[in-house]
Order: structure tokens, then C-alpha cells, then sequence
């Protein structure tokens, strides 16, 4: 009894997950699976082993089963996939998600060294990218994919290619425009200075040759560096909207025209400084809010989760169709641990499906034959055979994607707090410049224009400009800290005006389901086949559950069986006795009192060990329910209300739960909300909850490894920070009300600009202070004051 | 003091010439990963060395 006990417990030499050691060993070292195994022996046949001295345990568990890769031989998809080819060499870049540590990158780096053919590999280590050059003479696509997955790097193939698109984006080239301001700003700066402090008048020669060579320096800034805010303000007024946009074009443009104006008529010194200062450090600004994370994508639908290729059977022969090819009527096949990419007919095998991405469901399925299966489904199983009867497009699942959310263009979000602001900032700042040129106008014309142009530079929302990009960069590099990564700044603002919550059930309050189910005990193949067949014919939960663990099995006859509602089953194959179900049922004594459920295992009156299956909801779920009384907290589950009374302790009362929900009326719960006038953040993690992300004012996806596929969203939430979301709707409040401050001190600043400024005896030297003492105020002021905020809500 | 003209003038040749430095750095991808080049320099050939030692 209990032979698991007298184990020696020890790590993988590969991966570092626990395993038994002796299992699987090769050169004196454990692994935990054939997986981990294979990939150590390519490397040390390779002498590659020094990926094993730089981290221990440099690779990621291998214990999903092989992968197919024969679709990578059809050439409409390789050519879909590749950079450039010609007669010699193919490029192709490969994002690979395992890309963790210095390891990967050597290893990856030297793939020349266990196939010859392959003349270049470069890893981008934040994008998680691999470019690899190789003659495909002598090596082909398919064979170069299968020899990454081989040493454990499988690349992640999918419809929705998501690096052509990055790469294809038009390169901002925002830095070269920094860099050309801050050049002429420095250079502008240096031939300022004789100005300020006075030159004498054997030295006027001088000053015009320095005011020439302001000017100079002021055209590449205007009218290079400086031209985005041009055109936004053009594209403002033509759309009769006012952005903050519209006064800083203005005050570049009126800086401008001044300058030029005092050097050619040689009235003054002009403002050449100011100019090239104020567009450097917006572009500054603009820069520092232009945060990507080039690992996560925030625009993934199904066309990531769903495989490239399917297995269709034509007549005799199998042969492998693109995606786009799959047409009703087409036989396909689909093996254990693939995705049913289109609604079909179940025509043949032993169909176990799980759609917990789909749905929400967390238990796999049993379908019979002849049952429509709808698209999304993972296989458990053996391999099936199913006749499509709908395109990928029109099935169940994806034509949710052809809902309005989707196609229509979304106006639901919000207006920044800035936006809201500038509209008001720009009517007065107008009226006073106006005001102070009609006041003067009698009296000295010279003197009107002079103040008129001062208020403009003045009032220069520089200040304005930066706070909140300044601000909420600093923000979201709390929230990245704390695994917590949203798409753009504006998120921050979205998220502190929300009301409502709504959280999906499967994979977003609850840990991935495979952590569920965990097997005390060492299975032959031979026993994991009795227990699978023995399953497979209960419909209980745990029996499902127990079968899509054990994976892709030959099933077995059997001679008898009999389940014991409560109890356990009690079967025969062959010459085998098995039993299996409670410890009361098995061995006749009482369970241990832990939160756990076990399912023991007897084969012949031989006890083989346990399954212990564990309803696990996230750590922090506890401080969410918190939330219920600042927020409306809902659940939105497409599962069964089997779990209505364990989770009922942590909402208000059972009509905040809905269960059985599709996707499709999980997006119009969420619209309903909204009609009612709520701010709705959703949560979720699947498919199913796509329609309502995408509905939601803030969509957050919800993901155990931020580098799997999640869907669409605002934010993606690393699983292990969920608790941390009381604090991140707190701190974004406090970023929101960090803004208002800095508005508030940009505003002091610019008031006492103005009350210079209105008398039209604004000297350069003044301009030239003041610009740079607000903007680096700001700057300071908003950094430290998010940081304080952060340390406050404990996530610093 | 005329002096200063061609100094001024030479000062600014010299910045240009570091500008455009920056700007073909830029163009020519040079700042597109900065991350990895990090990592790459401290991965080197030694490892191996000891071990046939």
C-alpha cells in the first residue's frame, strides 16, 4: 500500500518541477518526464549542455503531448508564414513564448550547432521574437519547427499573426524628432546665453549673427520636430473639436512667427529658446506615455486560439487543409489535445470535449455521435472524426465576433480628464489674448500685439500638456511592476470612474482547472488505461475529469460495472478488479478532514494511490467580495450553478450570480448594465468572455501566463496579482487625483505667466525660466506623488 | 574676438556630426532591441572551456 511514499522525491534536471526520481533519468539526472528527457539528450548529443549552467532549471515543463506540425508542409501556409525566401535561404520569425532567461538565448542562438543548415539566429528577448535564417534545401520549415519544439521552444503558430503585424506598423520616428529638438534646443540655449546677461555694444555684430542662427536652428524644430501638433490641430479644427493640441500649435506657431519678427527687424532677442525647449519636452512627454509591451498583445481573437491547419480525410488519404480552406462538408480529424475549429457532426470515436474557454464549462463532456459540436472544443481524448457543417466563421462561437461590439466603431469609452479640460482652457485663453490686444490696440498698436503674442506664448499649456502623460507613465509602471499591464494610459482613467464589477467564473475567480486535479500516486501505462476505460463510462464529474488527465487512451472492454451513487465505481476488464471512488468506498476508511476530494484507486485489491481534486478559487478572492461595498459585484458564469452555494458567501445575495450564460448574453448582460447607466469593468479569461470584454468601459483578461493567448481586452491581469485589485482600483483614483493637482499647479504657473504677460512686457529671459521651472515641476510633482500612492496602496 | 565665429562654427559642425551619428544609429535598427544585446555579452564561450578541462 502506498507505494508512492517510499519514493525519492527529487526536482527535474530540465524544467526543476517535482518529480520520482529514477522514472526517467538519463546521465545520473532526474526528469519528470519523457519530455524534459528528450530535450537534455538532443542537447548533450549537441555538447549544447552549458544551457544548463547558466540558471537552473532552465526549461519549462514538457508535458504536454507531442504536437503535430505536418500542416507546415502545405506551401500556401508556409508562405503565409515567412519573412522572405529565395533559391537559397528562408527568413522566418517565430514568437516563442518560452523565451525566459539567459538559457533560452544561448541555446537558441546555437541552433546552427545541432542542424548545420541553419546559417542565423537572433533572439529578441522582450518581444519573445526569434529570427532564424536556414537553407531550406536542407531543412525544412516543418523540420525546423519540430526541431524547436525538440529542445523545448515550440513556436506559437497562429491565424492571427501577430509579429507581421508589429513589424509591419510605420516606424515612429518620435525619437529622431526628439533628437533633432534637443539638439537645436541645446545649441539654441548656448547662443541665448550672451543675451541674457547683457552684451555690450561693441558687440552687437554678435547678437544678429546669434539670432540668425537661432533662427536656424528654430526651422528644423517647427517644422520637423514640431509638425505632429500642427497637423492635430488642423485635424481639430476641421472636426470642430478642441484637444490641447490646438493651443500648443498655436503657441509653437505664434513663438515662431515672433522670433522671426524681432531678429529680422532687430527689436529684440526673440524667443528661440522657449520655442525649441517647449516642443523638446512635449515630444519628451509624448514619449514617456508611448509605453508598449511588445510580449502582450491586447487585440487577439479566435483566430489566435484556433489552430492554422486541420486534418481532413479526402476518399482514402488524409491530407492537410489552411484554415481558410475548410469547407461544410469536409471530414476532418481531430486528436487529442486539438481544437475543433468549426461546428461539426460527430461521426466517429469517442468524443470528449473541453470547453472551458469556450464557455466556461470547466468539466469536459461526453458527445455522442451524430451530436453537433460547436467550434472551440479541445479534444481529451482519442482521435475523432467529425463532418463540418459550418464555415469557421458562421460557427457558434465566432460569430460573436461579428456583433456590433466588434465591427462598429466604439465610442462608449471616455473623454479624458484633459480633453474635458482643454475644451474649457482654450476659450479662456483665447478671450484673454483677445482682451489684452483690444485693451492696448488704442492706446499703442505696438504694445497690443506684444501682449496678445505673450498671452499665446505664456499660456503655452507646456505644463498642462505633460502632467498627465507624466502621470500616468508613472502609474503604469506601478501597475506593470504588480503584473498588472494595460493597453494605454487612458485605461488608468477608465478604470477609476468604473461602479460595477462583473467577473466570469471558470479561469478568472478560479485557478486554471488542471491544478485541480493532482494524482498521489505512480500509474503504469497499463494501470492509467484500466483507470481511463473505467471512466469514461461514469458521468460523473471527477470520473471526466480523471479521463481528460489521463489524456489520449486506448479504451478498454469491460466485463462488468456497477457505480455506486456517492460512492465509486466498481468494474472489471479482463482479468482486472477495479475500484474506484471515495476512501470509504475503496479502502473503508474515512477521508482526512482537508478541503481536498479524493478519488482512490484499486486495481485487484492493490491500492494504487489517489486523485485529490481541489475546488480552488483564486487567493484574493476574499478582498474582491471586499469590494461589494464601494462596487456592484457580479458573477457571470457560463458554467452550471453547482457551485452557487460556495460561492455565495462571497457576493451580496444569489441574484448578483447568473449561470449558464452564453457569449453572447454575457455581452448583452453587460450592455444592459451600461443602458442602466453603470460603469462596468468585466473580468475574464476565455472566449466566451470576449463579447462582454469588449463591451465593458474596461475590459481586463485574466491569465496565468501573461504570454498564453488571452482574448481582446483594455488590461491583461497576471493570475498570481489577482488579489492585488482592490489596490489597483484604489491607486487608480489616486492617479486620477494626482492629474487634477498637477493641472491645478500648471494653472498657478500659467496665471502668473498671464499677469505678465497682459502688460505686454514679457522679456525673453522671462519665457526662457519660466517654461522649464513649470515643466520640471510637473514633472517632479507628479513622479513622487505617484510613487507616495503607490507605497500607500502597498504596491511599491 | 572674431575668433568666435569660426569657433562657433566649428563647435556646430561638430554637433551635426554627432547628430547625424545618432541618426543613422537610429535608422539603421541599431536601438530596436536594447534589451537582448544586454544579456547576449555575458553569454560567452567559457563555459564550455571548463568543461573539457
Amino acid at each position: 500500500m502506498a507505494q508512492s511514499t517510499t519514493l525519492d522525491k527529487t526536482t527535474c534536471y530540465h524544467c526543476g518541477d517535482d518529480c520520482v526520481a529514477g522514472c526517467y533519468s538519463s546521465a545520473e539526472k532526474d526528469f519528470c518526464c519523457s519530455g524534459c528527457k528528450g530535450v537534455y539528450e538532443v542537447l548533450s548529443r549537441n555538447s549544447l549542455c552549458s544551457y544548463y549552467n547558466y540558471n537552473d532549471h532552465p526549461g519549462t515543463s514538457r508535458q504536454t503531448i507531442n504536437k503535430r506540425f505536418d500542416y507546415l508542409s502545405e506551401p500556401t501556409i508556409v508562405s503565409e508564414l515567412i519573412d522572405y525566401t529565395d533559391s537559397e535561404k528562408t527568413i522566418v520569425t517565430f514568437y516563442i513564448p518560452q523565451i525566459h532567461c539567459s538559457s533560452c538565448l544561448w541555446l537558441l542562438e546555437k541552433l546552427n550547432q545541432i542542424n548545420p543548415a541553419i546559417h542565423y539566429c537572433r533572439v529578441d528577448f522582450l518581444k519573445k521574437q526569434l529570427n532564424i535564417r536556414f537553407d531550406h534545401q536542407q531543412l525544412s520549415l516543418q523540420g525546423l519547427v519540430e526541431l524547436l519544439d525538440r529542445i523545448g521552444y515550440e513556436p506559437l503558430i497562429s491565424l492571427q499573426d501577430i509579429i507581421k503585424k508589429q513589424n509591419a506598423e510605420p516606424k515612429d520616428n518620435l525619437v529622431l524628432k526628439i533628437a533633432v529638438a534637443g539638439f537645436c534646443f541645446g545649441n539654441v540655449m548656448l547662443l541665448s546665453f550672451p543675451e541674457y546677461f547683457g552684451m555690450g555694444a561693441t558687440e552687437q555684430s554678435f547678437r544678429h549673427f546669434f539670432g540668425w542662427l537661432n533662427i536656424l536652428f528654430s526651422l528644423p524644430v517647427v517644422f520637423y520636430s514640431g509638425n505632429g501638433y500642427f497637423i492635430s490641430a488642423w485635424q481639430n479644427l476641421r472636426n470642430r473639436v478642441l484637444h490641447i493640441d490646438f493651443p500648443l500649435a498655436l503657441g509653437i506657431a505664434v513663438l515662431f512667427i515672433r522670433t522671426v519678427a524681432e531678429i529680422i527687424t532687430r527689436s529684440g532677442a526673440g524667443f528661440a529658446d522657449t520655442l525649441c525647449g517647449l516642443v523638446f519636452f512635449l515630444l519628451v512627454g509624448k514619449l514617456v506615455q508611448q509605453k508598449t509591451y511588445h510580449h502582450l498583445s491586447f487585440e487577439r481573437d479566435y483566430r489566435s486560439f484556433f489552430p492554422v491547419a486541420v486534418t481532413i480525410i479526402d476518399g482514402q488519404s488524409e491530407r492537410i487543409v489552411p484554415l481558410s480552406a475548410l469547407n461544410t462538408g469536409h471530414r476532418m480529424v481531430i486528436r487529442h489535445q486539438e481544437i475543433i475549429p468549426a461546428d461539426a457532426i460527430l461521426l466517429k470515436g469517442e468524443a470528449l470535449i473541453d470547453f472551458s474557454f469556450v464557455t466556461g464549462e470547466a468539466i469536459p463532456v461526453n458527445k455522442t455521435l451524430g451530436e453537433i459540436i460547436y467550434a472551440g472544443g479541445r479534444q481529451m481524448g482519442q482521435a475523432i472524426e467529425l463532418e463540418v457543417v459550418k464555415p469557421v466563421s458562421q460557427s457558434y462561437l465566432t460569430q460573436l465576433w461579428n456583433n456590433e461590439a466588434f465591427t462598429g466603431k466604439q465610442d462608449n469609452r471616455l473623454q479624458t480628464f484633459s480633453e474635458r479640460v482643454s475644451k474649457y482652457f482654450i476659450v479662456i485663453l483665447l478671450v484673454i489674448a483677445f482682451a489684452a490686444l483690444l485693451y492696448w490696440l488704442p492706446a499703442d498698436p505696438k504694445r497690443g500685439l506684444a501682449a496678445f503674442t505673450a498671452v499665446l506664448i505664456i499660456a503655452c499649456p507646456c505644463a498642462l500638456a505633460l502632467s498627465t502623460p507624466f502621470t500616468m507613465a508613472a502609474a503604469l509602471s506601478i501597475f506593470d511592476r504588480n503584473g498588472f499591464y494595460l493597453k494605454n494610459t487612458a485605461v488608468v482613467e477608465q478604470m477609476a470612474d468604473i461602479d460595477t464589477i462583473v467577473l466570469d467564473k471558470t479561469g478568472t475567480i478560479t485557478d486554471g482547472d488542471k491544478n485541480n486535479l493532482t494524482l498521489n500516486a505512480v500509474l503504469t501505462r497499463e494501470q492509467e488505461q484500466l483507470v481511463y476505460s473505467t471512466c469514461m463510462n461514469s458521468g460523473h464529474p471527477l470520473s471526466r475529469l480523471i479521463c481528460s488527465y489521463l489524456g489520449s487512451q486506448d479504451r478498454l472492454e469491460l466485463t462488468h460495472y456497477i457505480e455506486t451513487p456517492g460512492g465509486g465505481i466498481s468494474a472489471g476488464i479482463g482479468q482486472y478488479h477495479m475500484r474506484i471512488g471515495s476512501g470509504k468506498f475503496v479502502i473503508g476508511s474515512r477521508e482526512d478532514p482537508a478541503h481536498t476530494t479524493q478519488v482512490h484507486l484499486m486495481v485487484d485489491e492493490k491500492y494504487l494511490g489517489y486523485f485529490s481534486f481541489l475546488q480552488h478559487y483564486r487567493e484574493g478572492l476574499e478582498q474582491i467580495a471586499g469590494l461589494k461595498t464601494e462596487y456592484r459585484l457580479h458573477l457571470l458564469s457560463g458554467d452550471g450553478d453547482y457551485e452557487k452555494n460556495a460561492l455565495l458567501s462571497y457576493f451580496q445575495d444569489a441574484t448578483q450570480m447568473h449561470f449558464n450564460r452564453s457569449p453572447q448574453q454575457k455581452l448583452d448582460f453587460v450592455r444592459a448594465l451600461q443602458l442602466k447607466g453603470n460603469k462596468v469593468m468585466m473580468m475574464g479569461d476565455g472566449l466566451n468572455d470576449s463579447g462582454a470584454l469588449k463591451q465593458s468601459d474596461l475590459g481586463i483578461a485574466v491569465t496565468d501566463n501573461v504570454n498564453n493567448f488571452s482574448p481582446a481586452c483594455d488590461a491583461i491581469l497576471d493570475g498570481s496579482s489577482f488579489a492585488k485589485l482592490p489596490a489597483f482600483l484604489r491607486f487608480s483614483k489616486d492617479t486620477v487625483r494626482i492629474i487634477h493637482c498637477s493641472f491645478m499647479i500648471s494653472l498657478v504657473y500659467n496665471l502668473l505667466g498671464l499677469s505678465y504677460a497682459v502688460t505686454g512686457k514679457l522679456s525673453p529671459l522671462m519665457a526662457a525660466v519660466l517654461m522649464p521651472v513649470s515643466t520640471v515641476t510637473i514633472i517632479l510633482f507628479t513622479s513622487l506623488a505617484t510613487r507616495l500612492a503607490a507605497k500607500r496602496r502597498k504596491l511599491l | 574676438m572674431n575668433i568666435l565665429y569660426l569657433l562657433i562654427g566649428c563647435s556646430i559642425v561638430l554637433a551635426l556630426a554627432f547628430l547625424t551619428a545618432f541618426i543613422w544609429a537610429q535608422k539603421s535598427g541599431q536601438h530596436d532591441d536594447l534589451h537582448t544585446p544586454a544579456i547576449r555579452m555575458l553569454l560567452d564561450e567559457e563555459l564550455e572551456e571548463e568543461e573539457e578541462r
